[in-house]
């Protein structure tokens, strides 16, 4: 046993450890939160490139806790694609935690900025936690963690509306973190397991079994509505516009970044982990149906988002479609549909929290939300708008960015399913990528074309460098991946053909 | 045929069916966010009944072996008690950072009524 075996275990640790120690520090000297947390995100990203290159070596990795065996031990189980999230999770968090530390000096009020690290650390543990987990019940409890913590940094600001919006979200959260509950129970009735190996084995045997087979669909219904809430797939999206355009920038970039990918995650877990694909793809249609679904919700995301006034909450909208785009590609269940969804998640972890950054960038130096105010951007700050022009780029689908690979990717695996459905997928494909034209067009637009409003006001004013590194970093990276898209699919495309089982 | 027998013999889950939808219903139709949380609770104590209930068996001891135990003794299962343990601590944890929002919303708009608060917003 070296401590490189301990790996799945150190990535969910730090975080959570660093949430421990933060606060103690804090209250001595609060200067020394910000190094802190990026230090120990660092370690944390390292860690999960190590896991990375372990899975991808040497195959799914299973942890037992206190060396107890599963099934009556709790295992940490990382499989391709928990070690693609732990990447995504600890990269987006680092780039966050970099650009705090001028952010949260303007945004926040002082004593607020140990709890404001305390919280990204155990909401960064509890993403960990439940991408690395291979227990229902363990993921739950990840899952509160993350969800708590997500809820006051929501309303940490302590501005009115961002309080209204906190509540709204914890009530919609509260009700899919009981649903996910009733699933658990319901599947432990049935099996007596909850450690998700074992459980798909013994529910293998269930499937069309009288009594069994319909307790076996109502936990389905109930893991579906659940995770789908904090996932934020249409049409149970109605808390993320207001909790997303609310939080602080760097805030939001992490919530629509990768937090609503996590919902997205248990949702994967649920149907091709503990379900088996065959079940959930041909004995009923639940993937057909969230792919309907999905391709709604990037319809009626890309819609809702034009129609907005306020830069933050268009982006928040813009994640309401995108989360459409990874669902649908789970839906698809096709290698490369699934392989494109699991693509999308960190692409768009990059676009949006470059976006997302980038907003957090705007109102520091110029207070402005409204999307028609900021004409002339572009001549006051070059290098955000650029890196916000390129991340738009990405988001839209543009070649040589990274969000035309993944959408390309969803393109042929809707191909794949061979049905006239499939047809009707890469029609919402295109459409949504048209509509998100418009609406991202229209700020660019703003920024470089049109007169600023007081014309002497135009000088260069660029974001500070703390802030700027990581809005570069992140577009570059939109560009760098979409131009070397082999980096992320390695992992990602493994993760698929695993999942799926082909 | 219905088989009320075994209907009748479920009776602790139609209890926590009742409660479920009697919290579920409080959330979406009251209008006081206090007592939408309060649905809330009431929800998820359905959900913790239902686990504890689950475990249960007739004529069980409590899972402690205290004299040698034996092979006659039929003991409860208390892993779906020590879930629960688990899920009350996040309810419970829920339930403050509920109520601290609460105070506020109460501070800054001077009412809990959500009609008037999306008129406020």
């Amino acid at each position: 046993m070296t401590w490189a075996s301990h790996l799945p275990i150190i990535v969910v640790l730090i975080p959570l450890l660093t949430a421990y120690i933060t606060p103690m520090l804090g209250w001595m000297d609060k200067r020394i939160c910000n190094p802190l947390v990026i230090v120990s995100t660092s370690f944390a990203f390292i860690a999960s490139l190590l896991l990375a290159r372990s899975v991808l070596t040497r195959g799914v990795i299973s942890y037992h806790m206190g060396g107890f065996a599963p099934p009556f031990g709790i295992a940490l189980v990382v499989d391709y694609f928990g070690a693609y999230m732990c990447i995504v999770i600890s990269f987006l968090t680092l780039m966050a935690a970099i650009y705090s530390r001028e952010y949260i000096a303007k945004e926040l009020h002082e004593s607020k900025t140990a709890p404001y690290y305390t919280l990204l650390m155990l909401m960064t543990g509890g993403m960990m936690g439940a991408s690395v987990t291979g227990d229902l019940f363990n993921m739950f409890v990840f899952f509160e963690i993350l969800s708590i913590s997500s809820y006051a940094l929501v309303a940490i600001t302590g501005k009115k509306v961002a309080i209204l919006a906190s509540y709204k979200y914890l009530l919609l959260g509260a009700i899919g973190t009981s649903f996910t509950l009733v699933g658990i129970a319901y599947l432990y009735i049935l099996t007596g397991t909850l450690n998700m190996a074992d459980l798909s084995v013994r529910l293998a045997s269930l499937y069309g079994v009288g009594r069994s087979s319909w307790t076996l669909l109502v936990a389905l219904a109930f893991f579906m509505v659940g995770y789908s809430i904090k996932a934020a797939l249409f049409p149970l999206h109605t808390w993320l516009p207001d909790a997303h355009s609310m939080a602080p920038s760097s805030i939001s970039a992490v919530l629509s970044g990768i937090l609503i990918k996590v919902g997205a995650l248990a949702l994967i877990r649920v149907l091709f982990n503990i379900f088996q694909p065959e079940f959930v793809v041909e004995t009923i249609p639940v993937t057909s149906m969230i792919s309907w679904m999905a391709a709604v919700a990037i319809i009626v995301g890309s819609l809702f988002a034009i129609s907005q006034v306020d830069l933050k909450r268009m982006l928040a909208y813009s994640s309401v479609a995108h989360i459409g785009f990874i669902i649908l590609g789970v839906g698809l269940a096709t290698g490369y549909g699934t392989t494109g969804g699991i693509l999308h998640i960190f692409n768009h972890a990059m676009a949006k929290g470059c976006l997302f950054l980038c907003a957090g960038a705007i109102i520091y130096k110029t207070g402005l939300r409204n999307i028609d105010d900021l004409a002339g951007l572009g001549n006051k700050m070059p290098f955000t708008m650029a890196a916000f022009t390129i991340a738009a780029l990405s988001m839209i689908g543009i070649p040589p960015t990274a969000g035309f690979i993944s959408k390309f990717y969803l393109g042929l695996g809707a191909l794949e399913t061979g049905t006239w459905s499939g047809w009707v997928f890469i029609g919402a494909i295109l459409l949504g990528s048209l509509l998100t034209a418009i609406f991202y067009m229209r700020v660019i637009n703003n920024i470089y074309f049109k007169e600023p409003l007081h014309r002497e006001d135009v000088q260069r004013d660029e974001t500070p460098l703390g802030m700027l590194i990581p809005i570069l970093i992140l577009a570059g990276g939109c560009v760098i991946f979409g131009i070397f898209p082999r980096i992320p699919l390695s992992l990602a495309e493994p993760a698929a053909k695993l999942l799926l089982g082909i | 045929m219905v088989n009320f027998g075994f209907l009748l013999g479920h009776y602790n889950y139609w209890a926590v069916v009742v409660l479920f939808l009697i919290g579920l219903y409080a959330m979406i139709v009251k209008k006081n966010l206090i007592k939408k949380f309060m649905g809330l609770n009431i929800m998820d104590t359905s959900i913790f009944l239902f686990y504890i209930s689950m475990g249960d068996v007739e004529g069980g001891v409590s899972p402690i072996i205290a004299h040698g135990g034996g092979s006659d003794v039929i003991y409860v299962n208390p892993l779906p008690s020590v879930l629960i343990l688990t899920a009350i601590v996040v309810a419970i944890s829920t339930t403050a950072l509920a109520l601290s929002l609460i105070i506020k919303i109460y501070e800054e708009y001077g009412t809990l009524d959500s009609d008037r608060l999306v008129e406020l917003m």
